[in-house]
């Protein structure tokens, strides 16, 4: 279990989460929901251990995460992030087989290769093992990114797996599957943490949702519970209508659209200023 | 590691050897290659029946094969830290001079000429010839050390802080550097300038046993952070989340990096652009991963460098041209070559 207490983390005097308590259980699919700036990606690189929280702790499997050995941590616990910084030519293959680093010493074993070549063909990357990384178009890279991090934890069912926000560059097919992926793992034991934009992706995938508002647990429970049109607009400021899918009974968000008056923009204003010089 | 890269490594460690075997013959002073290889099997006791030629042998082995020696063991040196240092900065443009190991060692080299005689008596008669190379090396840890410890944030190295800090150093140990050249004399002038172009002329067995501790412990251990400077190219964050210590690896690169590109500069002065030329051929031959580009970087320098000092003693023989001005006229055209070739 993840479990986190009173988490809170400052930058330069701005409180950017505040007492954040929460736990992610075994076999469960959470969802981070929250409006840009609400602190989620925050809260994921405190969990990731890029970040170190100003107060509160942080405990995988009953441990905290700043007390295990970095080889034992990078086999229970990997984030798949959004950006990739990658500017050397490596391959598809070599990029995945970094995911089973923390497993071998100096060369992979037969072990290692099975479990690559089995995480390929999950993410449907197969075909371009032998290509240069740079050379695949975003929604590609993403794929190989999220074969390395299950590679990393493909073999621990206790493990934790970070996404942040891990399907924002794919394709329809590619949302679908990626969240399927999670959502099975998680059924073998893995904890699964994601972070989504699409709320109807997380009302499909996920077992629970986390709202985040201004570094703070706004809600917390099943989709039925949490996805109603006041919460909706409490978060996001978006006005919707919740249906109830007859089929899988979990609530679907239409949003109504939202309009801005050109009238507010300055543009003949400024027109005219710069006409008058 | 692929077979590819094993096949290329393996051919690589053949042509070097070849190359330096054959570099022993050549020189303002010819020896033919069959005479290197007598005096060679003579030495190591295979060949009895034939002797090779006194005067040949006596040439071999005093002053070319420390010199061919010190070739690749300073081509080796400056192969593998680009390779690590363009690792650790996540960059292939980078090289060692970027952390002011280059530039730090100038400036102490030139200091130490141009005031030899008025500061330095006593440790010139302590040191003797070993002083230029002892303070070239000072020089070079000093610095790298200065930016390694400005570039700490939290306690940690930071990358970015680590390159401006480079720059700013550099810069300055570059200003003081003009500022001694403008004032050195004629003669110490011929001195600095010689120096800076590089030069493996001062080889002996005596020098070349001072710098090889300093050199092979490098060489022998960067190698093992292949694994760690892959993991880089992902970004440190995610070196982190396969259970690399970062810290460490920076640490252990920038240190290595300045032995061995300290000892080689202490010794042979400035050599541009190995460092940065080398392990992009490595690369274009064979791939990016890094346990096989630091080990290629490694070969193909001590391999191009024995073939640059070779040329730098024999196009205009029996004058020497300094070897920094062979490879960067080589290389720069190289460089491009490949640029160009790259961007189509």
């Amino acid at each position: 279990m993840l479990r986190i207490e009173q988490l809170s983390y400052e930058i330069k005097g701005h409180r950017v989460l505040k007492d954040i308590s929460l736990q992610v259980r075994k076999g469960e699919v959470v969802a981070l929901l929250g409006a840009n700036g609400a602190g989620k990606s925050t809260l994921m690189r405190l969990i990731s251990g890029e970040l170190n929280p100003t107060s509160g702790s942080i405990m995988l499997l009953d441990k905290r995460i700043d007390k295990y050995d970095s080889k034992t941590l990078a086999r229970s616990r990997a984030m798949l992030s959004q950006q990739h910084a990658i500017n050397m030519a490596y391959t598809v293959k070599e990029l995945v087989i970094m995911g089973r680093y923390p497993h071998f010493q100096s060369s992979p074993s037969t072990r290692d290769w099975k479990i690559v070549e089995e995480t390929m063909a999950i993410c449907g990357i197969t075909d371009f093992a032998d290509r240069v990384y740079l050379s695949l178009s975003g929604g590609e890279q993403q794929r190989v990114q999220l074969a390395r991090v299950l590679s990393q934890l493909w073999d621990n069912p206790d493990a934790l797996l970070l996404l942040d926000e891990p399907i924002s560059a794919l394709d329809l097919h590619y949302q679908q599957k990626v969240l399927s992926i999670a959502k099975s793992l998680s059924r073998l034991g893995f904890m699964v943490l994601v972070i989504l934009h699409d709320i109807n992706m997380a009302s499909l995938y996920a077992d629970r949702i986390i709202m985040l508002k201004n570094g703070r647990k706004w809600l917390d429970g099943t989709p039925n519970e949490v996805l109603n049109s006041k919460n909706i607009y409490t978060i996001f400021s978006v006005e919707s209508l919740i249906n109830i899918d007859n089929h899988s009974l979990k609530p679907h968000i239409l949003f109504k659209e939202m309009r801005v008056d050109p009238q507010f923009f300055n543009i003949q204003t400024i027109k005219a200023y710069v006409d008058k010089k | 590691m692929i077979l590819k890269q094993r096949i290329i490594l393996v051919t690589l460690l053949m042509i070097m050897v070849l190359t330096a075997i054959i570099s022993l013959g050549l020189g303002a002073f010819h020896i033919p290659t069959k005479e290197v290889f007598i005096a060679l099997a003579n030495k190591i006791g295979l060949s009895q029946n034939t002797t090779a030629d006194e005067m040949f042998a006596d040439v071999l082995f005093a002053i070319r094969m420390p010199r061919v020696l010190l070739g690749m063991l300073v081509g080796a040196a400056l192969g593998i830290s680009g390779a690590a240092i363009q690792g650790i900065f996540r960059n292939p443009l980078a090289e060692p001079g970027l952390i002011g190991i280059s530039a730090g060692a100038s400036l102490f080299a030139v200091l130490i000429i141009a005031f030899e005689t008025l500061l330095f008596v006593g440790l010139s008669e302590l040191l003797g010839y070993y002083l230029l190379a002892f303070g070239a090396f000072a020089g070079a840890g000093l610095t790298a050390f200065a930016v390694y410890q400005i570039s700490k944030k939290n306690g940690h190295p930071n990358i970015t802080t680590m390159l401006l800090a480079g720059i700013a150093i550099n810069a300055l140990a570059g200003a003081l550097t003009g500022l001694m050249t403008y004032m050195a004399t004629e003669q110490q002038l011929r001195t600095i300038t010689f120096w800076m172009l590089g030069s493996l002329g001062g080889a002996t067995w005596e020098n070349l046993g001072a710098i090889f501790p300093f050199i092979l412990l490098p060489l022998a251990c960067l190698p093992f952070f292949g694994k760690a400077l892959n993991a880089f190219a992902l970004g440190e964050d995610q070196a982190a989340l396969l259970g690399i210590n970062t810290d460490y690896t920076k640490r252990w690169v920038v240190l290595f990096s300045t032995l061995a590109v300290g000892a080689s500069v202490a010794v042979s002065g400035i050599i541009g652009f190995i460092g940065l030329l080398v392990p992009h051929t490595v690369r274009l031959l064979g791939g990016v991963d890094y346990r096989y580009v630091l080990i290629g970087s490694m070969l193909l320098g001590a391999m191009i460098l024995t073939l640059a000092d070779v040329l730098s003693r024999t196009l205009v023989a029996p004058i020497e041209l300094p070897i920094g001005v062979i490879t960067a006229l080589l290389g720069t055209p190289v460089f491009l070559y490949i640029l160009i070739k790259e961007n189509k």
